[in-house]
């Protein structure tokens, strides 16, 4: 199995995102996704800027896909979508059926990041007949259901598993960021940039439920599917995606490459400790999503 | 324009049919469908009655197909495409591109509607469903803003429609994952939000508290009104705050948008609440019918009465109304 970085979800600073893809060139993983998937406000990293970083990682030795936004709403968004995917160099992930429909209109191959609702085989089918090369299931998609869909799979359509990551879980309108500032979201002061890793809600009994990222509701528990990587290469999944964060997003690659190539699990880090509040994996285990089998 | 009301069982049909809707939409009695409830939903006895009963009166029914069937369930799926196309229903409801794509190829004379949890929201999405499957019909998600909805439907090569009333979801339908992250089941899979078996409502010394999936979504204090718990109008910490983070619990109201729906090209209003009883359904289309035979004679000088707007407001979760995405400032 190979590793990759999905698209960072949150909104960092122009500093941050390039130090962060400086040492990516460096990190154990072998495809990086790039670009702005939540809110089409964050500007600070422009459509050039991407293509630079893209063009550096492919030098050293980096597979590039460009992803797109999840919820297109505007003329002006549509417009940037055009442009990522016609960016000549690199495949795109779509994260919305507008992606979809322009990519395989143009006869582009392309990758459904989990935002492209795909529950089964029929569905492989169609996307595939459309130029789908790889797929990310939607994160509440567990095991038994990747199972059962693995048969009727088209040929030579590669799966990629969210293993690691606050899991994105719904989007809206409206943006819940300003929403906490009491902010309205056309002047939202940005304030999405001091929360590196989204905002954590909790219940009123204290317990971390959900994070807030602009228009995004993630959850507040880290899918952490390390210790289930046996059973996912059994599944023929071809790709692991790690979701990057503000801290420690080196080490968890490293984690999950001793993993693959074989090393004894108790000589890991602690993983806990590298989640913003803590980990879950029902959904892997056909189970509510915050579930977690280590608990 | 068309007035197209939720059918959850057949009195809900028969109040709605003579309260003027020009359409009804129902489900199966199965989670095919995005409203599966216990006691809802149409058996076959009780939907040839209710067939009858649409038909005789020369309305119409659309059938809700709209959750997304995983490999388990996909023969029933498929049976339930079957057997909309054998009944003739006079449109199909679908979300998923699998079942889509095979009532497009096995029955093509059966017309199709993309479901708003088909999750479109701009009309290059909408292209691909045209061009695939055929869809005459798009139902657009609750997120967009008057603009963006008369853009799209100016630019889309499908008819539009779109929400007029009901329960707000403030998440993208389709692509909401917040029920089955705390309760296993979510619209997409199993056709519900918020499954009644992992919902309690706990009497405390110092209120109400209502859980899913054991987690704390809201706490009312005593005599106040506890509300169905939905992750997304919960009340929740941050910031040194307890706030509904999302939404408060309130109904979508877009009365006062008509003239612009209708000038926007807009085809048909949907109204929510398949999980609603009779007497909601009958009260909102009895509104809904005359406000829409208002703005059709006059378009320009139409105005919501206010008997209207407490007629809706009194059976509106939480008693109030809002305009949602479609007002900016919402947003």
């Amino acid at each position: 199995m190979k590793l990759s970085f999905g698209p960072v979800q949150y909104y960092w600073s122009r500093e941050d995102l390039m130090g962060f893809y400086d040492q990516v060139a460096d990190m154990p993983v072998d495809i990086v996704y790039l670009g702005e998937t939540v809110c089409a406000k964050r500007r600070l990293f422009r459509f050039d800027d991407w293509m630079d970083t893209a063009r550096k990682l492919r030098e050293a030795g980096k597979e590039v896909i460009l992803s797109t936004m999840a919820l297109l709403e505007a003329e002006s968004e549509l417009k940037s979508l055009r442009r990522i995917c016609n960016n000549g160099e690199f495949l795109v992930e779509a994260n919305d059926m507008a992606a979809v429909q322009l990519l395989s209109a143009a006869g582009l191959p392309f990758v459904a990041g989990p935002t492209v609702n795909i529950y089964n085989a029929a569905t492989l089918q169609v996307l595939a007949d459309a130029g789908l090369k790889r797929w990310v299931p939607a994160v509440e998609l567990g095991r038994d259901t990747l199972a059962a869909i693995a048969p009727g799979a088209p040929e030579g359509v590669e799966t990629e598993l969210f293993a690691w990551g606050r899991m994105p879980l719904a989007m809206s309108a409206r943006c819940y960021t300003a929403r906490a500032y009491d902010l309205p979201k056309d002047d939202c002061q940005y304030r999405c940039l001091d929360h590196a890793d989204g905002l954590t809600l909790r219940t009123r009994e204290g317990e971390p439920f959900l994070a807030i990222n602009g228009i995004q509701t993630q959850s507040a528990l880290t899918c952490n599917l390390l210790a289930e990587v046996d059973a996912i290469k059994a599944l023929g999944v071809d790709v692991l995606r790690i979701s990057p964060q503000a801290h420690h997003t080196g080490r968890i690659a490293q984690a999950f490459a001793d993993v693959l190539q074989g090393q004894n699990k108790e000589k890991l880090p602690d993983m806990e400790r590298l989640m913003p509040v803590g980990g879950c994996d029902g959904y892997w285990q056909e189970q509510a999503g915050m579930r977690y089998s280590q608990k | 324009m068309q007035l197209v009301c939720p059918a959850g069982n057949l009195p809900s049909l028969k109040a709605a049919i003579d309260e003027g809707a020009d359409v009804v939409y129902l489900g199966f009695k199965d989670d095919t469908n995005a409203r599966n409830f216990a006691g809802l939903n149409f058996s076959d006895r009780t939907l040839d009655q209710g067939l009858d009963y649409v038909r005789s009166r020369g309305r119409e029914v659309y059938v809700a197909l709209n959750t997304y069937p995983r490999p388990q369930g996909w023969k029933r799926w498929r049976a339930a495409v079957d057997r909309a196309a054998d009944m003739q229903m006079n449109a199909l409801i679908a979300a998923d591109m699998g079942v889509l794509d095979y009532a497009a190829n096995r029955h093509p004379d059966l017309p199709l509607h993309l479901s708003v949890q088909g999750s479109a929201t701009n009309y290059e999405a909408l292209e691909f469903y045209k061009e695939r499957f055929g869809i005459r019909r798009a139902v657009l998600p609750r997120v967009l803003s008057m603009s963006q909805v008369k853009h799209v439907a100016e630019n889309a090569g499908v008819e539009i429609e779109v929400f007029g009333f009901g329960s707000l979801c403030v998440m993208v339908e389709g692509r909401c994952l917040l029920s089955s992250y705390a309760a296993g089941q979510s619209p997409n899979t199993h056709g519900c939000c918020s499954p009644a078996g992992e919902v309690r409502y706990e009497e405390t010394a110092t209120g109400m508290e209502t859980r899913l999936g054991g987690v704390l979504v809201d706490k009312v204090g005593k005599g106040e009104n506890a509300g169905y718990p939905t992750v997304c109008k919960g009340r929740y910490d941050a910031l040194d705050k307890t706030y509904y983070a999302m939404e408060e619990p309130t109904s979508l109201n877009t009365l006062d948008l008509l003239p612009e729906l209708l000038a926007a090209g807009v085809v048909a209003i949907k109204i929510e609440g398949r999980q609603r009883s009779p007497a909601y359904v009958r009260q909102v289309a009895q509104v809904w019918r005359q406000a829409i035979d208002s703005c059709l004679k006059d378009p320009q000088g139409f105005q919501p009465r206010s008997e209207w707007m407490q007629q809706l407001g009194a059976v509106s979760e939480g008693q109030q109304t809002t305009l949602g995405a479609y007002h900016r400032t919402w947003q």
